[in-house]
């Protein structure tokens, strides 16, 4: 494994995250919010070519946070619309965020039934 | 003890340091930028078995989504988070955070209206904007073929 394969998505991935962090400090944001905000930017960004520069140079620096969500989504729904036409607007997004969502839930689910929340 | 969100927002703000931005950038900074990169070296693990970029990506995201619920519920997530701020809330492993966490906290109110009701109060935002705006391109991409 090598560093130059590396240091990109932590330079990429770490900026990402500076940027939210300026965010929730500097405007009165929730963090929900800056999330809601930084997926449908990954959406915006990817449909106007912006997105796909960042991912090939930083790979998961790109993807893992949540502007790859939006990625992963807007990427979705072009292909599906370009393969089946006007269908494709609602099952591009979905369909290529399955996987995501599913662990998610299938995850979340088994941690609420194994483990406990700490008394806070 | 059991305290409300406001309660214990107060409480975090009460007993942490007033935090100048350049520190918190830093923290999400390091932390965002580890996360990523351990991404990144499962994503390069799962090339190097042969699997096609998507399937590699596919798999990563499913990794860092189960590292994020697993740490949820080890209660480590959110010791985490209070150290780094944005660099555990934007990674892939907060959005599993943000659907395990209410999922644990709830479960006391049963299977269906605890966990199943309140896994996405967090979450769900995520997917409801997320998927309307890829609609809404895909819908101009539509239009823009036809023109």
């Amino acid at each position: 494994m090598f560093i130059e394969e590396l240091l990109p998505a932590f330079l990429t991935g770490g900026v990402i995250c500076a940027i939210a962090q300026v965010l929730i400090d500097k405007t009165a944001l929730t963090p929900a919010r800056i999330v809601v905000l930084f997926v449908v930017v990954g959406v915006v960004l990817t449909a106007l070519g912006l997105y796909q520069p960042l991912v090939d140079f930083g790979g998961a620096g790109a993807t893992v946070p949540i502007m790859g969500f939006g990625y992963l989504l807007a990427n979705g729904v072009k292909e599906a619309v370009i393969q089946d036409g006007l269908l494709g607007v609602l099952t591009g997004g979905a369909t290529a965020a399955a996987a995501g969502i599913s662990a998610a839930v299938v995850f979340g689910w088994l941690a609420s039934v194994t483990a406990r929340p700490k008394a806070k | 003890m059991e305290m409300t969100k406001k309660q214990y927002k107060d409480y975090v703000k009460q007993v942490s340091p007033a935090s100048p931005l350049v520190a918190d950038m830093a923290r999400a900074f390091v932390s965002g930028g580890l996360i990523c990169t351990v991404g990144q070296v499962f994503s390069l693990l799962y090339r190097s078995m042969g699997l096609s970029q998507q399937t590699a990506g596919t798999l990563t995201s499913v990794t860092m989504i189960f590292l994020g619920a697993l740490l949820t519920a080890l209660n480590v997530y959110d010791d985490l988070a209070r150290f780094s701020g944005a660099g555990t809330v934007i990674p892939i492993t907060g959005f599993a955070n943000s659907v395990a966490s209410p999922a644990m906290e709830f479960r006391s109110e049963g299977l269906i209206l605890g966990v199943g009701a309140k896994m996405f109060t967090v979450a769900g935002p995520v997917l409801v904007y997320g998927i309307l705006s890829s609609a809404a391109y895909g819908l101009i991409l539509w239009i823009l073929q036809r023109m």
